[in-house]
């Protein structure tokens, strides 16, 4: 009881308090204390940050802005007709850069075309039909296969499938598909179709790896509704790969990025002849590889100038096809997430 | 079908194999003490190793680091902590597209910031260019790693008082450092394979680099002269620098696999 009459007392003397103090004032007062403790040192730290996430932002720009600046020479005395003429001659100084532009673009799509059937399946595999060993274990050696230097990919290209390419599968494609003009002229190991070969065994990795987190994002009742259906598992994995179909794009202009700017490993095995041929065994040159050759030794300032238009038509090729796969990726994994 | 996809995952890891051991039989026959601790000989000559190649690649790996890994953390922080306002989505946005962009156009902007102002093929402009290769790598991996750190934490540390940006070096950030370290790891390992960069930065050199704005031998650039000429001798010691390239690379992947294992399990 004692304690109870305590307590009324002690309320009554505060009584006085509670009716002078103005509550708002307080609440204003405390706001200003958080929010100048605030000023000092966490406002620092957030700019901080903004300025190195701002250094990313501005490299980006500055790469633009550089090779902008030093194609001037080769831009002005060309102009339009550098991306559609054929002539690279150092000796008489006239530059054009089609056929380092075809040699990319078709060993790009060569490749797309053996890596997107293959990748996935692959992701198939990792998401529907893999048990959690396998999963782990193929997925790790995936990634190991994306960490390989492009060097090495080069390297082995050299000695173990341009070789391969000559002896066995050129020939057995020209016995059976040799009508076919893309599989003509002579079996040299080097070249379009051993570059896009290499090329799509590099870019398998990033394709198999955002397919399969697609596949992930795809929700769980979707697939039970198709089993409730009475589809079959292949029928239910179909359903799955329509509805991730933007997401898949997504992930092939991704892997078609890799490839247009892959540099040595192109180079190694192109055979680095800057010609257009019909025959996909023929030798070729591409934007990377021309850069990647001559760069260190152009002859004048046209000519590196020339070949810094070609970076800057590769850059804004390479920067065109990444944005575009990155919306399209953003926004299936924005929809499946608010479905 | 099913059977089909078995068969892409087969195909798909069949390169992977036939790379791994063909560069570990013709790698380990020509490895030897020399290769670690002798210049490059002549053609003709027979031994010499590829020692200036490697102390090389790792200060060019190193200056690299200096330059890529602080501002990749701290881009990362801003990323995922402050992710509420729109630059921080436009960030993200320019990274992934900044790790799009071909290597040897990064090799074409360090030539023209700072091979040209110094007049010179130097480690600096190497290093520039590993560093901006090395930013993506880090920033989104420290994306990935703050954002398994439980929101609880966070809020735990806020309610004892203790302001924004200590919850965040001193908790968070310390909370998902394994994972951080390795993901450096993983983009160090990257950078010291690139080629493309090197070419016309750090260019390379068949002896040692006494200063940092000279030219500098590294690894992937000596295997690509080695592996385009003609000589024999040659070939071997590209084979050596190649296999010590893939075990470092397979050996920080497996690495990076055990400190990320446990915590993505989690989720």
């Amino acid at each position: 009881m004692i304690r109870f009459y305590n307590f009324l007392i002690q309320i009554i003397f505060h009584i006085p308090y509670f009716c002078f103090i103005n509550i708002e004032t307080e609440i204003e007062n405390n706001k200003k204390i958080i929010k100048s403790s605030r000023k000092i040192s966490d406002i620092l730290f957030e700019n901080i940050t903004l300025i190195f996430a701002l250094v990313i932002i501005a490299s980006v720009l500055l790469i633009f802005y550089e090779m902008f600046k030093d194609s001037a020479v080769s831009r002005e005395k060309f102009g339009f007709g550098f991306i559609t003429s054929m002539k690279w001659d150092s000796v008489r100084e006239e530059y054009g850069a089609l056929t380092f532009i075809y040699g990319t673009v078709v060993s790009s799509l060569l490749a797309l075309i053996i890596a997107l059937p293959v990748s996935i399946g692959v992701a198939v595999f990792l998401t529907e039909i893999a048990n959690s060993f396998l999963k782990t274990t193929v997925s790790f050696l995936i990634e190991i296969l994306a960490a390989i230097p492009s060097i090495i990919y080069g390297f082995w290209g050299i000695f173990v499938l341009a070789p391969f390419m000559r002896s066995t599968v050129q020939p057995a494609l020209q016995e059976s598909l040799g009508f076919l003009p893309i599989f003509g002229g002579t079996a040299a190991g080097f070249g379009l179709l051993t570059a896009g070969i290499i090329l799509a065994i590099m870019i398998t990795p990033i394709i198999t790896a955002i397919t399969r987190d697609v596949l992930k994002a795809i929700p769980v009742s979707q697939r039970e509704a198709a089993y409730a259906l009475g589809s079959t598992k292949w029928e239910a994995i179909k359903m799955a790969l329509l509805n991730a179909k933007s997401g898949i794009l997504g992930a092939t202009v991704l892997g078609l990025g890799r490839a247009v700017g892959e540099t040595m490993a192109v180079t190694m095995v192109i055979g680095n002849k800057a010609q257009i041929k019909e025959s996909f065994f023929e030798p070729a040159y591409s934007m990377a590889s021309v850069i990647a050759n001559e760069f260190a030794e152009a002859s004048g300032s046209l000519h590196i100038s020339a070949l810094i238009e070609v970076g800057l038509i590769l850059f804004g090729v390479t920067f065109i096809i990444n944005s575009m796969a990155r919306l399209l990726i953003y926004s299936f994994t924005r929809k499946t997430q608010a479905r | 079908m099913l059977t089909l996809c078995i068969l892409a995952a087969m195909l798909a890891i069949l390169p992977l194999v036939y790379i791994f051991f063909y560069t570990t039989i013709q790698g380990a026959s020509s490895l030897n003490l020399a290769f670690f601790t002798e210049l490059p000989k002549p053609v003709g000559e027979t031994g010499g190793g590829m020692a200036n190649a490697i102390v090389g690649t790792l200060i060019l790996v190193g200056l690299g680091s200096v330059f890529g890994v602080p501002v990749g953390i701290l881009a990362g922080i801003y990323v995922t902590e402050y992710s509420k306002s729109f630059f921080a989505n436009v960030v993200k946005f320019v990274t992934d597209v900044l790790s799009g962009i071909p290597s040897i156009i990064i090799g074409i902007f360090a030539y023209g910031l700072i091979v040209i102002p110094m007049q010179r093929f130097s480690a600096y402009a190497g290093g520039f260019a590993l560093g901006l290769l090395m930013i993506p790598t880090v920033t989104r991996i420290t994306e990935e790693m703050l954002k398994l750190v439980p929101h609880t934490i966070r809020e735990a540390a806020l309610a004892l008082g203790i302001p924004r940006w200590k919850t965040t070096l001193r908790i968070v950030l310390r909370t998902a450092s394994g994972g951080i370290v390795t993901g450096i790891l993983l983009a160090v390992a990257r950078a010291a394979g690139e080629t493309a960069p090197l070419l016309f930065t750090s260019f390379g050199n068949s002896f040692w680099s006494s200063t940092l704005d000279s030219p500098m031998a590294s690894i992937p650039v000596q295997i690509f002269n080695y592996a385009i000429s003609p000589y024999d001798e040659w070939h071997g010691k590209a084979w050596a620098g190649a296999f010590v390239l893939i075990s470092l690379v397979f050996i920080v992947s497996l690495l990076v696999r055990l400190a990320t294992r446990n915590k993505y399990s989690q989720n």
